[in-house]
């Protein structure tokens, strides 16, 4: 996209420096713990040990007689108000504390609030709990099973851990298409539950002023204008009315999706403030975060690809148990209890699919949130990159050409899927070969031959991932009825220089530069005398927050729309004081012009001057304008990557030699940030291929609860990115933009395990589940009888 | 317990319970809350200060280790309004996201700069690998890092 303002005004495609920055790099950030309030109060949590438990008895005695300790409170004192339940974002319910049962360990029991952060920790040590073990249930198969212990007994005529059943597509074409297919593959996948793990973890500080009623809330949250409604509607009850309560989501140390839910330990803060009134502050620390907060993934997938022998794709079938833990707390539309799985049909024409997602309750941790990701669109381009690659195996078929092959055309577009989705655009084998080009894919693959032959295990993967993000249009998206809609409110004051505030949040993302670049670049003020606010609910418009990518899609879409109203303004201000008609002006950013008489014109800042000193009369004083901006469709970022990894035959160990990731997402604001969002998912694409992974044994006793054994990777296990792009723009956007936040996350784990599978294949293997690590690696290796 | 600390070159007298972890003090009783807590078990590096001169993780250091030395936290890198040159290649080389790591990550890589003012790739990489980063991938930050060195060099500082 060429440039249309100059480096001053720093409008679309420029890579300005981040405005966020200069207080980051001072240690001038205000994040959640930052806050401190005279006469605050410390919140600290006891957990449960168990997985499933039975409460008979909390003594709270020596807790209360500790220094310093406040009060102890449990599910009892917030049954009375009715609080120790409360609504999932899927209309589920999750204890806050529990009354009856625990059901998965780390679960909350009681909370403790002191004087200190020590005295609240040395109370919650002396809260004494008698529990009851109850028999466990971790694996969601068995959980199925007809003599499984029944999970929710809270729930009347709940007689199994079902939950719900899911179903998409055309069962019938699908199943005749595999009745005629030339070759079919099959495959299980398990997505292990991971953790996002932002290196900031939850918390809250909640004030409640009993002078004037009012709740302040600074808050670890993604959206924060969706979290004081539904504050208001589970707490109305107790006096929480919506214009009392306000949201404010300070600077945000990471989301990635799991700062989107509701966890027990802010509402046991806005409970205890409310009762105290004082302020109360609760941070989880990194062990509570990994052992209690939102998982992502956890998808048990049974794939099904059927092909001609020519290699061309025909149909998809996937069935999939989804465990859900205790709760089904994940955070998807209403519409789609397993989020926007039914893009698994990727960059490909199928001409028949169908998709069954079971979700299954089990003694662990409520969820499923995304990990960085669009609603389980990782599931998703997981399931089919994999099979893809299996298929073309399977065939005899190089993966690339297979590819290239089943590609959607770029004429195609936009596509109907067999799934229902309408693609708006794509280039799909540009991607591709713009990867293999810059990898030098040819030569790796004659590498790989020669290194085959002294016994050596090489391989090369990928993955031409297609996402959809920008939820979404509000015929099909809202979250607990609240329509998925964001925006964008303008004020331009008299000088020329304006505020704007979103009803999204960054939490890392650089908003503050990338809206005021394309407010820069609608109205042609220079972005450096833009303002941009966003996170608190007294002052910013109504947003549903920033999470699957939808930020520049929807409020980016937002902050054009009203941008083009007060151009609309500006040009009859403009016409006033050049004395000419509206439709003789011609508008360049930051200027109108007369037609013909260049030198004739009126910069926007005088004309912002005039719309408070001399408006035309009849006209309203002023320049503002807001945008609730519903999109007419989602958007559908894309790209290719090649991962080349090197295995070590001796210990198992991966090694990812060079990975080159082309993203295509559409029109780009600042290629700077778009690339750093890019580096980063990637590393967050290579962490569960290769590292983290949350699991429980029997008992439900988690594996991987700290960071000792929740592997992050670091600078040393990172490969150096290489990464390019194409662009094609989305028709369905006012700036052609499409969203990249989450792309490499989405896209690179399958690029990463096909070239483990490609280095392995002529041994015999043919699917290796994330993560990859060299144990699981060194097995395979001894099965095969490579290593001793 | 009475201990003393300097702190960025400005000195103070504080009474502690033996307990207290260093991070709280520094945050909590000198409230200087650039330095962040990201962890509790010594691996992410947010909480990363310089005790005389030396990077260590203050979630796990008690405060009364600190008594008459010298601690230097992010605040500290800023000099009569002049950015350090490791400030000044996070920013240029967008080597930060959501911010929350980098006061560590700042303070690791200038010490390591003091010890090694021209590093490789490699060396760099190493040096802040106690470092846990979420949102950059890295790959700007070891550019961040190489900015500093080369200004360094230059007699930026």
């Amino acid at each position: 996209m060429a440039l249309r303002t100059s480096p001053e005004i720093g409008g679309m495609g420029h890579s300005i420096k981040r405005k966020e920055d200069p207080r980051f790099i001072r240690g001038k950030g205000n994040y959640v713990d930052d806050v401190q309030l005279p006469g605050m109060l410390y919140l600290d949590i006891v957990r449960s040990p168990y997985a499933h438990a039975k409460i008979k008895k909390i003594d709270s005695s020596k807790a209360l007689a500790t220094p310093g300790v406040a009060a102890v409170i449990t599910g009892q004192d917030l049954a009375k108000y009715n609080l120790h339940w409360m609504p999932t974002l899927m209309s589920d319910t999750q204890m806050v504390l529990p009354v009856e049962k625990v059901m998965y360990q780390a679960q909350e029991v009681a909370a403790v609030l002191a004087t200190s952060r020590y005295a609240a920790a040395d109370g919650a040590a002396a809260v004494e709990v008698e529990y009851e073990p109850l028999p466990v249930v971790v694996d969601p198969k068995k959980a199925l099973r007809p003599d499984a212990p029944v999970l929710r007994t809270d729930k009347k005529d709940k007689k199994d851990n079902h939950i719900w059943h899911w179903e998409w597509g055309n069962k019938d074409s699908t199943d005749r298409a595999f009745r005629d297919a030339d070759v079919t593959v099959k495959q299980e996948i398990y997505l292990p539950r991971i953790h996002v793990a932002s290196i900031e973890t939850c918390g809250c500080v909640a004030h409640f002023d009993k002078v004037n009623g009012k709740l302040t809330v600074w808050m670890t949250t993604q959206a924060p204008h969706a979290i004081r409604t539904v504050f208001a509607l589970v707490a109305g009850h107790v006096g929480l009315a919506e214009h009392k309560i306000r949201i404010i989501s300070p600077d945000i140390g990471g989301g990635f999706g799991g700062k989107v839910p509701v966890y027990p330990g802010y509402v046991i803060a806005v409970a205890a403030s409310v009762l105290t009134g004082k302020p109360v502050k609760w941070i989880e620390d990194r062990m509570e975060n990994l052992q209690a907060d939102s998982f992502a993934r956890d998808y048990h997938i049974a794939a099904e690809l059927a092909a001609k022998k020519d290699g061309t794709l025909t149909a998809l079938k996937i069935k999939t148990i989804a465990d859900h833990g205790y709760a089904d707390a994940a955070a998807n539309p209403s519409k789609f209890p397993a989020g926007l799985f039914h893009i698994c049909t990727g960059s490909y024409d199928f001409k028949a699919a169908h998709v069954e997602v079971d979700g299954v309750y089990t003694n662990k941790p409520p969820g499923g949130i995304a990990y960085r990701c669009s609603f389980r669109v990782t599931e998703a381009v997981h399931t089919i990159e994999r099979m893809a690659d299996l298929m073309a195996h399977e065939l005899g078929m190089d993966p690339a050409e297979f590819r290239l092959k089943n590609f959607i055309k770029p004429e195609q577009f936009p596509y109907k899927s067999a799934l229902g989705w309408e693609y708006d655009s794509g280039n799909y084998a540009g991607a591709l070969q713009k990867a293999m080009e810059k990898i030098g894919y040819a030569e790796l693959r004659r590498e790989q031959a020669e290194k085959r032959k002294r016994g050596e295990l090489m391989g090369i993967g990928i993955s031409s991932f297609t996402e959809i993000v920008g939820a979404g249009p509000s015929k099909h998206f809202d979250i607990l009825g609240l329509k998925m809609f964001d925006s964008c409110e303008i004020r331009i004051h008299p000088t020329g220089k304006a505020i704007a505030r979103f009803g999204t949040k960054s939490q890392g993302q650089g908003h503050e530069t990338t809206y005021a670049q394309i407010l820069a670049e609608e109205l042609g003020i220079p972005a450096a005398d833009i303002q941009i606010e966003e996170g608190d609910t007294d002052t910013a418009p109504y947003g549903l927050g920033t999470y699957a990518s939808r930020s520049t899609p929807v409020a980016g879409a937002a902050a054009a729309m009203a941008a083009r109203k007060i151009q609309d303004k500006a040009r009859k201000i403009a016409a006033y004081l050049l004395e000419a008609h509206e439709e003789d002006l011609v508008w360049e950013p930051g200027k109108f012009s007369v037609k013909g008489a260049p030198n004739r014109a009126k910069t926007i800042q005088e004309i912002a001057f005039a719309a408070y000193t001399n408006h035309p009369q009849g006209m309203e004083a002023g320049l503002e304008a807001v945008s609730y901006y519903d999109p007419p469709n989602l958007t559908f970022p894309f790209g290719s990557y090649i991962c080349v990894v090197d295995i070590d035959k001796g210990t198992g160990e991966v090694k990812v030699r060079r990975f080159v990731a082309v993203d295509d997402c559409g029109n780009i604001i600042n290629p700077m940030i778009v690339e750093g969002q890019i580096h980063g998912g990637l590393t967050m694409g290579l962490a569960p291929a290769l590292y983290e992974e949350i699991s429980y044994d029997e008992l439900g006793n988690i594996q991987g609860g700290s960071f000792i054994d929740y592997l992050l990777p670091t600078a040393v296990e990172t490969p150096k990115w290489e990464t390019d792009k194409t662009c094609t723009p989305s028709p369905h956007h006012p700036l052609g933009a499409k969203g990249v936040g989450e792309s490499a996350t989405v896209g690179a784990p399958a690029a990463i395990a096909n070239a483990v599978v490609d280095a392995l294949w002529h041994l015999g293997v043919r699917h290796v589940d994330i993560p990859i690590t060299p144990a699981k690696v060194w097995k395979l290796l001894r099965e095969k009888g490579v290593t001793e | 317990m009475q201990i003393q600390v300097s702190i960025n070159g400005e000195k103070h007298q504080v009474d502690v319970e033996p307990r207290l972890l260093l991070v709280h003090l520094i945050r909590e009783v000198l409230r200087l809350t650039g330095t962040h807590i990201g962890c509790d078990t010594t691996h992410c590096g947010a909480c990363t200060v310089l005790l005389d001169g030396r990077p260590v993780k203050s979630c796990t250091l008690f405060a009364v280790q600190a008594t008459g030395k010298e601690i230097m936290t992010v605040e500290g890198l800023e000099l009569d309004g002049m950015l350090h040159p490791v400030q000044e290649g996070f920013m240029a080389e967008h080597g930060l996201q959501c911010g929350y790591c980098t006061p560590g990550m700042l303070m690791t890589s200038y010490a390591f700069l003091q010890k090694n003012p021209d590093p490789s790739e490699e060396e760099i990489r190493w040096a802040i690998s106690g470092n846990l980063c979420r949102c950059t991938g890295y790959v700007n930050i070891v550019k961040a890092i190489q900015y500093a060195a080369n200004k360094a060099r230059q007699g930026g500082s």
